[in-house]
C-alpha cells in the first residue's frame, strides 16, 4: 500500500525523535531510563498543553501570539484568587479556564466578523493580557496551599525509576482530547476544510465564523489549563512568567509536522514536536559541555528543515495530479 | 412529464425569486431579475459571460447578500446568510469554481459537515462506505481516502457533483458541472439529473452546451446583463432564437474550415520537433511535429494524456525520456520558466489554480507572461500595456467596466478569457492551449477561434487540446489522437472529420 502524502510530515517529526532518543540513549547510558522520559513529559507539559490549542489555530489559518501571556495571567489570577481571597485552588482553576475561553472567544469573534488579521488581535491579546499581570501584581508571589502542595507532589511511578506526574498526566489527557477533538468531531474537520481553503469551506455550508471563534476559545482555554498547570507545578506565579512560550509553541506544532498555512497536520504530530524540543534540551544538559543557547540553534535548525519539507510537500501536491486520473 | 412542466400552477413552484438585485461597484449584476423553479424540471439557466448567472446563484443561496428582491422556498421568503443556511433549508448547490478542499481527502469532502457520528464522534468506517456510495452513483470508483487535490479538475467536479446530490434536497443547483467533463461523464451526470427530476426535485443547470439544454432541460431563463430576457418551454424555443435571447444579436458565421486556405502564412518556418516524449505512468513516448502556421488538434478523451503531453512539453512535468527540439536544437525544459524563455506558452486547463492571480488588474493579468518572456528589467510602458488590454478586451469581449479591475471580481467566463489573452499577446514561438474555449460563452466562442486562427497566419505554432470535436475539425489543420495514455493516430487534411476521429479514438 502506498503512503499516503498527508502523513509524510509526521514520518518525519517521528524519524528525527527516534534519532535523538537514539543519540541519547547511546550517548549516555541514563537516557534508557524511563527517569529521562518522567521528566521530559513534565517538564515540557505546560507547553504541549498551549501547543495542542496552538495546533488547532494554525490549522485552521490562524496564527495566536497572546498564549504565552495567558498563562502568565493566569498565574497571577490564580494566586491573587488563592492566596488573596483565600479560594479553594480547584474553584480558582475553574475560574481561571473561563476567563480563559472567554478571552479567546472575544479574540474570536473580532478576528471571525472583522475579518481582522488574527496575528495583530492576538499580538494586541498579548501585551493586554501581560500588562494586566503588572496591574494585579507586580513581583513573584507563592501560591499557598495544601492542595497545591499535593498536586506537585502526587506521583505513578513508571517502570524503572520514572515517575508520571499530575502535570504529566494532564497534559497527556489533554493531548488525548485534543486528537479525539480534531479527528472525530465535525467541529475538527470543519478547522482541517477553513485552513485547507476557506472561500471553499464557506461555499461548501461550513459555518466558518462560529468554527473560527471556537477555535480561539479552544486555544483561550488550553492556554489557561497550560496556566494553571504552571501555577500548581510551580507554586507561584510571576508577571514575566512563560515569556515567548508562544513561540516555543508555534515551534512545536510546525517540527510536529503541521503545515504553517493550515490545513494538515496533527494533534499527535505536535505532542512529538513537544518532545522533540525537550529531548534537544535534555541532550545539552546532559552534555554539560555546550551552552543552553545551542538548544535555539538547534530548534532554529530544526524548524528550517521542517519549512523547507512543508514546501517540498505542497509543492509535490500540485505537481502529483497528473499520475492520479 | 414535459406536461407537468407546462402547467403553470403555484403550487408546483418549489423555488422562486421576485425582483432580485445585486450592486457590484460599478457594476449592476443583477436588476429586477424574476426566476421560478418547478418541482420535478431541469430549468436552464443561460447567457453571455458575465450575465449574472452565477451572481443569481449567490444570491439565491446566501453567498451574496441581496440588494433587493425575495428569494421564496415552497412559497414562504427566506434569507439566508451563507452557503450552509442554504443546504440547511435543502438547497444543494456546486458552485462555479470547484469548491472543495484539496487538502482534505475525497471522502472527507464528500461528507463534511454530514459524517456519520456515533455518541456525538465521527464513525470513519461507516463515513468512508458513505463517501463510496455517493461515488458509485456517478460510476466513480477512486481511492477516497486519498487528497482530492491529487485528482485532476474533472475528477474533482465529479466529487463536488457527488456531494451536492448526496444532499437530500429539494432544490439541485449546478452551475456550469460539465465544463470539465467528457461525454460518457456528462451522460451519467444527466441520468442522475433526471432520476432526481422524477423524484420531484427543482433542478437549475448552467452551461454554456447548447446541445446539452436541449438534451436534458424543460425550460429556459435567459439573462443578459443583468437582466431577465425570458423564461421558455424549450421544445419550443429554436436554437437560433435562444442565441439571439442571449447575445441580443445574431451570431456571426463561424467561418469555414481552415485547412482548405492552408498556407496563408509565409514567413520564416519555424518547426517544432517532438521526438519520444514521454514519463513513466504518465505518457508513452510521443513525437509530434510542430510547425510554424500550423494548427495541431490534440483530440481524445479524459485521461487519453492529452493534458499530460501539453505539461511535458511545457515542463510543468518533467519528461523521462525523448527531447523537444526547436529548429533542430534540443531545448532544456526543466520547468515552465525554461520552456517560457525557449518561447513556448502554456494556457492550461485549470485555469483556476495555473492562472490567474486574482488580485492584479485584468491589465496586469494579461501583461504577464510578455513581461516574463521580456525579463523583469526591461518592463512594458505602460501604454503599451493599456493597449493590449484594450484590444484583447475588445477581441474577445470581455465584460469588464475598465481594465482596472481585478480578475477575481470578473465573471468566471470572463476570467478564462483574460488567461486566454494573456497568452495570445505574448506571442510565443508555439502556444499550447489546454480546452481554449471551455466555460465561454457561444458568442466568443467563435471570437477564439477566428483569433486563434489569426495568430496562425501571423506565424505561431499551434497545438490546441480540445473535447470539442466540432471545434478541432474547425481549425485543425493535423490533429493526433490520444487514448490510453498514448498517441494512437495521426490526421491530415481530408482526413480530419469527426467520424475519423471518433474512430481513432474508439478502436
Ligand atoms: N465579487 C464581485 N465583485 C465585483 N463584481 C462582480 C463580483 N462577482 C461578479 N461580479 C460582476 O458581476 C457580473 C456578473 O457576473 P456573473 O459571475 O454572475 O456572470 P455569469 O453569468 O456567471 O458569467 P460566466 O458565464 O462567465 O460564468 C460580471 O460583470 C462580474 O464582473
Ligand atoms: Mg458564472
Amino acid at each position: 500500500m502506498k503512503i499516503n502524502e498527508r502523513f509524510y510530515p509526521i514520518l518525519a517529526t517521528l524519524a528525527v525523535l527516534a534519532l535523538l532518543y537514539g543519540y541519547g540513549i547511546f550517548e549516555h547510558r541514563a537516557f534508557s531510563d524511563t527517569y529521562v522520559l518522567g521528566a521530559l513529559l513534565t517538564d515540557n507539559a505546560f507547553l504541549i498543553i498551549t501547543a495542542v490549542g496552538m495546533t488547532f489555530v494554525i490549522l485552521s489559518g490562524g496564527i495566536d501570539l497572546s498564549v504565552g501571556s495567558m498563562i502568565a495571567f493566569i498565574g497571577v489570577l490564580m494566586a491573587e484568587l488563592v492566596t488573596g481571597f483565600g479560594m479553594h485552588p480547584l474553584m480558582a482553576a475553574l475560574i481561571s479556564l473561563i476567563v480563559g475561553a472567554a478571552f479567546g472567544a472575544f479574540m474570536g469573534v473580532i478576528i471571525a466578523k472583522f475579518d481582522i488579521q488574527p496575528f495583530i488581535i492576538t499580538l494586541a491579546g498579548m501585551f493586554f493580557l501581560r500588562g494586566v499581570c503588572f496591574l494585579i501584581n507586580l513581583d513573584s508571589v507563592p501560591i499557598d496551599h495544601p492542595f497545591v502542595a499535593a498536586f506537585s507532589g502526587f506521583k505513578v511511578q513508571l517502570p524503572g525509576r520514572g515517575w508520571l506526574t499530575a502535570s504529566a498526566l494532564l497534559m497527556l489527557a489533554t493531548v488525548i482530547g485534543g486528537v479525539v477533538i480534531a479527528h472525530y468531531t465535525r467541529f475538527g474537520r470543519n478547522v482541517y476544510a477553513i485552513g485547507g481553503d476557506r472561500h471553499s469551506a464557506e461555499l461548501l455550508g461550513i459555518p466558518v465564523h462560529s468554527t473560527i471563534i471556537r477555535v480561539y476559545t479552544l486555544s483561550g482555554f488550553f492556554s489557561a489549563l497550560s496556566g494553571v498547570v504552571f501555577a500548581f507545578y510551580t507554586a507561584s506565579a510571576y508577571p514575566l512568567a512563560a515569556v515567548g512560550v508562544e513561540l516555543d509553541a508555534i515551534a512545536a506544532v510546525v517540527i510536529g509536522g503541521t503545515l504553517l498555512t493550515g490545513g494538515m497536520g496533527f494533534v499527535m504530530g505536535t505532542f512529538f514536536g513537544g518532545i522533540i524540543m525537550g529531548v534537544i534540551q535534555t541532550l545539552i544538559a546532559f552534555d554539560g559541555s555546550l551552552n543552553s543557547w545551542w538548544t535555539k540553534i538547534m530548534i532554529g535548525a530544526l524548524l528550517f528543515g521542517f519549512i523547507v519539507l512543508q514546501r517540498l510537500i505542497t509543492r509535490s501536491f500540485s505537481g502529483m495530479r497528473a499520475g492520479a486520473t | 412529464m414535459s406536461n407537468s412542466a407546462l402547467s403553470a400552477n403555484d403550487a408546483d413552484t418549489v423555488l422562486s425569486v421576485r425582483g432580485a438585485g445585486k450592486f457590484f461597484p460599478g457594476v449592476k449584476a443583477l436588476q429586477d431579475v424574476d426566476f421560478d423553479l418547478k418541482r420535478g424540471e431541469i430549468h436552464a439557466l443561460l447567457g453571455e459571460n458575465g450575465a449574472g448567472k452565477s451572481t443569481l446563484i449567490k444570491v439565491i443561496t446566501g453567498v451574496h447578500p441581496r440588494d433587493a428582491g425575495a428569494v421564496l422556498l415552497d412559497g414562504a421568503e427566506i434569507h439566508p446568510q451563507h452557503p450552509g443556511d442554504a443546504q440547511g433549508l435543502g438547497i444543494s448547490t456546486v458552485y462555479q469554481e470547484v469548491n472543495l478542499v484539496p487538502t482534505l481527502s475525497v471522502a472527507e469532502n464528500l461528507m463534511l459537515e454530514r459524517q456519520t457520528r456515533k455518541f456525538g464522534l465521527i464513525s470513519w468506517k461507516k463515513t468512508e462506505a458513505d463517501a463510496k456510495a455517493a461515488l458509485d452513483t456517478l460510476g466513480l470508483d477512486i481511492d477516497v481516502n486519498r487528497p482530492l487535490g491529487s485528482y485532476s479538475v474533472a475528477i474533482q467536479q465529479l466529487v463536488a457533483i457527488a456531494r451536492a446530490v448526496a444532499l437530500d434536497a429539494r432544490v439541485l443547483i449546478l452551475d456550469e458541472p460539465t465544463a470539465s467533463l467528457d461525454g460518457e461523464e456528462i451522460q451519467t451526470l444527466f441520468r442522475i439529473m433526471r432520476e432526481l427530476r422524477g423524484k420531484g426535485l427543482g433542478i437549475v443547470f448552467v452551461t454554456h452546451f447548447l446541445d446539452q439544454v436541449y438534451a436534458v432541460t424543460d425550460r429556459i431563463t435567459v439573462l443578459r446583463n443583468g437582466r431577465l430576457v425570458g423564461t421558455f418551454v424549450t421544445k419550443d424555443l429554436l436554437q437560433i432564437d435562444l442565441i439571439n435571447h442571449m447575445l441580443g444579436r445574431e451570431l456571426a458565421e463561424v467561418s469555414a474550415h481552415r485547412h482548405q486556405d492552408e498556407g496563408s502564412y509565409s514567413g520564416p518556418k519555424r518547426s517544432i520537433q517532438v521526438k519520444n516524449l514521454g514519463k513513466k505512468r504518465v505518457l508513452e513516448p510521443v513525437s509530434l511535429d510542430l510547425n510554424a502556421g500550423e494548427i495541431v488538434g490534440l483530440a481524445g478523451l479524459l485521461g487519453s494524456g492529452r493534458t499530460e503531453l501539453s505539461e511535458l512539453i511545457f515542463g510543468t512535468q518533467k519528461a523521462d525520456s525523448g527531447l523537444v527540439f526547436l529548429d533542430g536544437e534540443p531545448v532544456m525544459l526543466r520547468s515552465p520558466r525554461h520552456a517560457i524563455r525557449a518561447g513556448f506558452g502554456l494556457c492550461p486547463e485549470d485555469r483556476k489554480q495555473d492562472g490567474i492571480v486574482a488580485e492584479l488588474s485584468v491589465r496586469e493579468n494579461i501583461v504577464l507572461a510578455l513581461q516574463g518572456r521580456r525579463g523583469w528589467l526591461r518592463p512594458i510602458p505602460r501604454a503599451e500595456q493599456q493597449q493590449f488590454a484594450d484590444d484583447m478586451i475588445r477581441a474577445l469581449g470581455i465584460a469588464t467596466p475598465d481594465s482596472e479591475k481585478p480578475v477575481g471580481q470578473l465573471s468566471g467566463g470572463n476570467q478564462q478569457k483574460v488567461i486566454l489573452a494573456r497568452w495570445l499577446v505574448s506571442k510565443p514561438i508555439l502556444l499550447i492551449l489546454d480546452e481554449p474555449t471551455r466555460g465561454i460563452d457561444v458568442g466568443a466562442h467563435a471570437d477564439i477561434i477566428k483569433l486563434i486562427k489569426e495568430l496562425c497566419d501571423e506565424g505561431l505554432a499551434l497545438l490546441v487540446a480540445s473535447s470539442e470535436l466540432e471545434e478541432i475539425v474547425a481549425f485543425a489543420d493535423r490533429v493526433a489522437v490520444m487514448r490510453d495514455r498514448e498517441k494512437v493516430s495521426e490526421l491530415v487534411g481530408a482526413e480530419i472529420t469527426q467520424t475519423r476521429i471518433i474512430e481513432a479514438i474508439a478502436r
